[in-house]
């Protein structure tokens, strides 16, 4: 016990020497995989962002053969009316984290904004919100999304604000029971008592105490937006062509020539879903760490 | 306890009628469905006739009247496409999905528990790093492209599996028949249920191991194993009742894009169909079956807590 006691004295004194954003970056370091995930997605979003300059041909442009299979010229070849699939990969990837960062953005300004009203006003304000945010909560997520996707007209913007609307409860939960716990604390019952505007302790003084959660959330929606977005793609639901998505590049493999003999066409798009949803994952639970006041274990 | 269930069911059916109302708000938005009859030899006047048969000429707060007070003789309406009565439709496409459902709720539970227990057991050690590393694989791999590798692996290469539907063409079904058309179907949907289960149970697992009875059962000297079987694992009941009541809407969304790429005869390949027919009473129809499912599901959950959980008090 006396051994873990000294440990734990070191440690706080370490910390008290350092900025709340050293102790983050150091205890980020901690995840090999995240760091190591961090790096990937900034390539990644590198690229998506560099896509014009970087890619060798136009995404929508007829290049080269039908269907050609990898070569030095098409190194990822060529989609079924001759178009290059390295650079509609690129493409695609700059629409598919277009979706989802502003999808993430829709979701949780709304999320957080009810979850203040709700936690900081309480009663029918709270109850109100609250059994909306259940009701779409207790719809099949999935089942949802594909009805509004087949009654607006899919597209890219009605594909983001349809995630955007639907992902909040979660973020509306969680910053609802934060600020139920602030509410109490002395703090804001001091600004409160101080004549604060509503405005300034909703916004200046209890958001900032429930960013590090909310942070944390809003990566897990980053990644369930880009997995919905590319299944919605994947539907034909979604973004539509000609505009490459890593879903609607996908869609083609649901004929059995594309599936069976030209697996170039299907695969990189799927990997790279995979690679970024994979990499936000990791960095997330790295960031849950990380921003965790309580976490100071191994 | 009968009383707490019957209160839990009136709190309940506020919240399904303002699903149905957001539900039905939705579909008026959406447009007629006689957009989808339109064509060169349908006639103005036919339109007309079909539009007064199916009610559409009142105004769609009435026309939502007429649904409810139907729905409350039992009767959810007709297809607008095929004519037979949505109940029916859904009676015989809802045994395919709860058997693939049912099957792939077990089977990531059957991953996930021992899985998760494992890795918080062994907290930070290689085993625990592999659990969890595999787990976000498995919530991060999109379910439709896991279903296409599979379908390439065990279908087109080793020519092991079918691919699609629910029993070999020709066949009356037998039950080998239709577990070999399941495999793939449930592999990917405990997959990716497993993936996210096996950390959430991990976590709450870590939790209870840092609680003070437990470290009271340390002390008492019983060994490793009674303190972890027998003190952590009952423990670990709740969380474990939580998984499934949070894995019932994630089924039911799931079963849709899977049933899609497998051609499985379920309730996800029927609403597709409705869903780009504009069949509305069918939407409406599965909407208020899915809702009504979680609902229920959540009801359970509340139970079973109560069960597992003697320091629960029902009121």
């Amino acid at each position: 016990m006396g051994f873990i006691m000294k440990s734990q004295i070191i440690d706080i004194d370490k910390i008290s020497t350092e900025s709340y954003l050293q102790t983050v970056y150091r205890r980020f370091k901690r995840h090999h995989l995240a760091a190591f995930s961090l790096i990937i997605l900034a390539v990644l979003c590198g690229a998506a962002v560099c896509a014009p300059i970087i890619a060798p041909y136009d995404p929508d442009a007829i290049v080269g053969a039908f269907s050609g299979a990898p070569c030095r010229q098409f190194v990822l070849g060529t989609d079924q009316i001759g178009r290059d699939v390295l650079s509609r990969l690129l493409y695609a990837m700059r629409i598919s984290l277009l979706v989802g960062v502003m999808a993430t953005l829709i979701s949780t300004v709304i999320g957080v904004v009810l979850g203040l009203l709700a936690g900081y006003f309480g009663g029918v304000a709270d109850m109100i919100i609250m059994r909306f945010t259940d009701m779409v909560m207790s719809f099949p997520y999935i089942l949802l999304v594909l009805v509004a996707a087949a009654i607006f007209k899919p597209g890219l913007w009605n594909i983001i604000l349809i995630l955007g609307f639907v992902d909040w409860p979660g973020i509306a939960r969680l910053v609802r029971g934060n600020v139920l716990s602030l509410r109490e604390t002395n703090f804001i019952k001091g600004n409160i008592v101080a004549g604060m505007p509503l405005r300034h302790i909703l916004f200046s003084e209890i958001l900032p105490n429930t960013v590090a959660p909310i942070l944390v959330y809003a990566t897990s929606v980053l990644a369930i937006s880009m997995l919905d977005e590319a299944a919605l793609s994947f539907l034909g639901m979604g973004v539509q062509p000609p505009t490459a998505s890593l879903g609607n590049m996908l869609n083609g493999a649901q004929s059995l020539t594309v599936l069976t003999s030209q697996p170039w066409l299907w695969i990189p798009p799927g990997l790279m879903i995979v690679i970024l949803v994979v990499a936000i994952n990791f960095v997330g639970d790295a960031l849950r760490d990380a921003l965790d006041p309580n976490s100071e274990k191994r | 306890m009968g009383k707490y269930i019957l209160k839990r069911i009136l709190i309940a059916i506020p919240v399904l009628i303002g699903i149905t109302i957001i539900d039905y708000g939705i579909m008026c938005m959406a447009g007629s469905p006689l957009a989808m009859l339109q064509g060169p030899r349908v006639s103005a006047s036919a339109l007309e006739a079909k539009k007064i048969a199916l009610g559409l000429d009142k105004p769609f707060y009435v026309q939502y009247f007429i649904w409810l007070g139907q729905l409350l003789h039992g009767n959810m309406g007709y297809s607008v496409k095929s004519y037979q009565s949505v109940s029916s439709m859904i009676g015989s496409h809802l045994g395919p999905t709860l058997l693939l459902m049912g099957v792939s709720l077990i089977i990531s539970l059957l991953i996930a528990i021992p899985a998760g227990i494992y890795s918080a057991i062994h907290q930070y050690s290689k085993g625990d790093y592999t659990v969890v590393t595999l787990s976000f694989l498995g919530s991060s791999v999109p379910s439709f492209f896991l279903s296409l590798l599979l379908i390439y692996i065990f279908t087109v290469k080793l020519r092991l599996l079918p691919s699609s539907g629910m029993s070999t063409l020709g066949t009356n079904g037998a039950v080998s028949d239709v577990a070999r058309h399941m495999v793939m179907p449930v592999i990917v949907l405990a997959a990716s249920m497993a993936g996210s289960n096996i950390r959430y149970i991990r976590s709450a697992v870590l939790e209870i191991l840092q609680q003070d009875y437990l470290r009271t059962a340390w002390a008492k000297g019983i060994g490793r194993f009674k303190v972890i079987y027998k003190h952590a694992l009952r423990n670990a009941l709740v969380p474990i009742v939580t998984v499934i009541g949070m894995e019932i809407p994630v089924l039911f969304g799931g079963a849709i894009i899977i049933e899609q790429v497998f051609s499985w005869p379920g309730l996800g390949l029927m609403t597709m169909s409705a869903i780009s027919n504009r069949d509305y009473p069918v939407i409406m129809g599965v909407c208020l079956l899915s809702a009504v499912v979680v609902l229920a599901g959540n009801l359970i959950t509340d139970i079973l807590y109560a069960l597992v959980d003697p320091t629960i008090q029902l009121q």
